[in-house]
């Protein structure tokens, strides 16, 4: 079900949204048979819209395989999607539309526009083992995007990695420089992770579970220099994590999603205080406390997660909610009902 | 819980391991003791590398070529393990102590029924000695950590991560073991399935009244499964005590830091501390305490001896200067805000 326009401009951050993203999907071929057309899909991403202002920093939290990291890649034009519109207010790329100032459709972004599009929008993976060239040096890593934009001088590059490098507190930087991933802790490699996604000064950032793979110790590190970066250097982020308290320090918002879809949107501390999805409710509860006098109420919530292939019409999470009605059963997916001021909602029974 | 009164099923003295290294020898862990009574749940904390999957390696003696146990007694049910032959062991493991893996449910065999794999576990230890009994057994095992029976004749594929997590949990369970070592055993899954998984562990831990050590980097969950807790730091056991006393007052300066450095989704939302710095290099430890160069507190005594015990009680320390009985939560919230190279977060 198509939802209108007309609801959806409040959703998201408005005229001045940075990122505005409309019914987007993203649908993924299950290949049974390697020379027909595939006939079934998992509908990874499924019509989902949201906002995001500059200087904002919303959370897209849901479990393993709802899709926020499909997500996060579309946004950074890593993935295309199946449909919707993503529209940019990025400045650098004000020119590509007349100057008109309304932003830019991601479709329209090819070839050499991508190369702009990069300096603006940045990504920032979860494992920092894995995301970096273990034969090249901090040095090489951090200034290999210089390199490919064509930004400075040798000189100019070298005096950027130095500064960048100070910031994310790898200090002092000249014994960092020339030294190999390997020679780092997990902490200090997410640095050079951060490094590397901010050092063309980009106003977009997707983090992707940033800082799952830390120790505790390092982790309060890692948010809170992505929170002061942030502040200084005016970046959104849009932070992607399955941890719903980490998402409480880092996020203005947060987005709940399930099975491809966003079923609840509110400010941070009210989606915490004032849950209204079930499926939201069932995810606060399911976090265990740090407090052995705590007595939290359990999940009341059936069955185990599925993969979205071909799923029916009905609400995504129909099969396992506890509030389930027939009018659930015999209805789309309800569509995002702001029931608050800024919380949205999609629940019948909300 | 008190059972302080009984005999304990678990006696570990000053266990002390090391593992070569082409960079030199490693303390992995360093004269750690503690007891544990019959049903009683005990939670080891710390980050990674501090010593807390290798004291359950030590246990189960499992370790790998390079490690080497420098000292220690470990007695269970007051049979010493350390001077047991590998053939008595093999019938110890299983049997007597098991234990869940953090990657557990990959560890199940693809082409074996799960049912299969549990009765094979069940016969090798000769637990049952007929067919019928077996399966009844694992039946019994499968409604215990909240699986239908039904599905003992599934193949693991048939399973979602983490079904084939309660179905290691039945097969750890499978000999009545007298102590389980649960490592990490829902760290891959996802909250409502690990949610689910937490209470069925505790409650048949509960039932059979076993003696469970659960390792965890994850406070929040050993909070709610454990009755006693314990923090390692860089190879030594630095606190010890009941879980609910450890979290009201920890002792230790690198407990409250830990726990200051946690999140939580309920409640009122306290700004996180971190840690500066970095876990010491166990090749070559500081000398006295090894949480010095991080500690705040840290004096001339702590760099140069390595603490004595101090105790409240039976919840005692590792640590020169332990930190005064009032809650955590005030501590946390009256920490004055000034430029010490220590991040902080209120909230975004």
């Amino acid at each position: 079900m198509q939802t209108p326009m007309a609801t959806l401009s409040q959703t998201d951050a408005g005229q001045d949204a940075l990122v505005a993203v409309r019914g987007l999907t993203k649908r993924f071929p299950v290949s049974k048979n390697l020379f027909r057309q595939p006939s079934s899909f998992i509908h990874a991403v499924d019509d989902v819209s949201f906002g995001l202002a500059p200087g904002e920093s919303l959370g897209l939290v849901g479990e393993s395989g709802c899709g926020k990291t499909t997500v996060g890649k579309l946004l950074v034009k890593l993935l295309e999607p199946t449909s919707g519109r993503i529209r940019f207010r990025f400045p650098s790329l004000d020119a590509a539309d007349g100057g008109a100032g309304d932003g830019v459709d991601a479709s329209a972004i090819r070839n050499a526009d991508l190369r702009a599009f990069r300096r603006q929008a940045q990504m920032i993976f979860q494992d920092p083992y894995e995301s970096m060239n273990p034969r090249r040096t901090i040095y090489d890593t951090i200034a290999e995007p210089l390199a490919v934009q064509g930004i400075g001088s040798l000189v100019d590059r070298v005096d950027r990695v130095t500064e960048i490098l100070t910031q994310v507190g790898l200090t002092p930087p000249s014994s960092f420089l020339f030294r190999h991933p390997h020679e780092l802790s997990g902490g200090q490699r997410q640095r050079v992770a951060i490094a590397r996604a901010l050092v063309i000064g980009p106003s977009f950032v997707v983090a992707d579970e940033p800082t799952s793979m830390l120790d505790v110790s390092s982790r309060t590190g890692i948010m809170s220099l992505m929170q002061e970066l942030a502040q200084q250097l005016g970046i959104s982020y849009l932070y992607i994590t399955h941890d719903l308290a980490v998402a409480r320090y880092m996020c203005h918002r947060i987005a709940v999603m399930y099975l491809g879809k966003i079923v609840e949107m509110a400010e941070t501390e009210e989606l915490l205080r004032n849950p209204l999805h079930p499926y939201t409710r069932a995810l606060l509860s399911a976090v265990p406390v740090p407090d052995p006098t705590y007595r939290r109420d359990h999940p009341d919530i059936r069955g185990d997660l599925t993969l979205p292939i071909d799923p029916p019409a009905r609400c995504r999470f129909y099969d396992r909610c506890p509030a389930a009605t027939d009018f659930c059963r015999d209805n789309a997916h309800p569509a995002m009902e702001e029931h608050a001021p800024g919380h949205w909602v999609a629940c019948y029974e909300a | 819980m008190s059972t302080a009164n009984t005999t304990p099923v678990l006696q570990v003295i000053d266990l002390s391991l090391r593992y070569q290294t082409r960079q030199g020898e490693v303390q992995a862990v360093e004269g750690v003791s503690f007891e544990m009574a019959q049903g009683q749940s005990l939670g080891l904390v710390g980050e990674s590398g501090c010593g807390k999957t290798s004291v359950a390696n030590c246990l189960m003696r499992l370790l790998p070529e390079n490690a080497r146990l420098a000292r220690g007694r470990v007695r269970l049910s007051g049979t010493d393990l350390t001077e047991l032959d590998e053939e008595e062991m093999r019938s110890y493991r299983w049997r007597r102590i098991a234990m869940v893996f953090q990657a557990a449910m990959n560890s199940l065999d693809p082409v074996h029924r799960v049912g299969q794999q549990i009765i094979e576990a069940i016969e090798a230890h000769g637990m049952e000695t007929t067919v019928a009994d077996a399966r009844e057994r694992v039946a019994r095992l499968f409604r215990m950590v909240g699986l239908d029976p039904q599905l003992m004749d599934r193949y693991p594929h048939e399973f979602s991560g983490g079904m084939r997590q309660r179905a290691v949990i039945a097969m750890a369970l499978s000999c009545d073991p007298d102590l389980i070592i649960a490592d990490e055993p829902t760290t891959a899954l996802d909250v409502i399935v690990q949610d689910r998984i937490l209470r069925e562990l505790k409650l048949v831990q509960q039932e059979l009244r076993m003696a469970m050590i659960y390792i965890s980097h994850d406070i929040g969950v050993v909070a709610e499964v454990t009755d006693r807790i314990g923090v390692m730091y860089a190879g030594r056991l630095v606190e010890l005590g009941d879980t609910a006393e450890v979290f009201k007052s920890p002792m230790h300066p690198y407990t409250a830091a830990l726990m200051s450095s946690f999140p939580s989704v309920h409640g009122e939302r306290l700004p996180l501390v971190g840690l500066a710095g970095e876990p010491p290099n166990l090749i070559d430890p500081p000398a006295g305490c090894p949480f010095h160069p991080r500690c705040q507190y840290a004096d001339e005594v702590c760099r140069t001896e390595f603490p004595a015990r101090a105790s409240r009680g039976d919840h005692w320390a590792a640590c020169w200067h332990p930190l005064e009985a009032v809650p955590h939560s005030e501590n946390r919230q009256n920490q004055d805000f000034q430029d010490d190279g220590i991040s902080r977060i209120g909230g975004p």
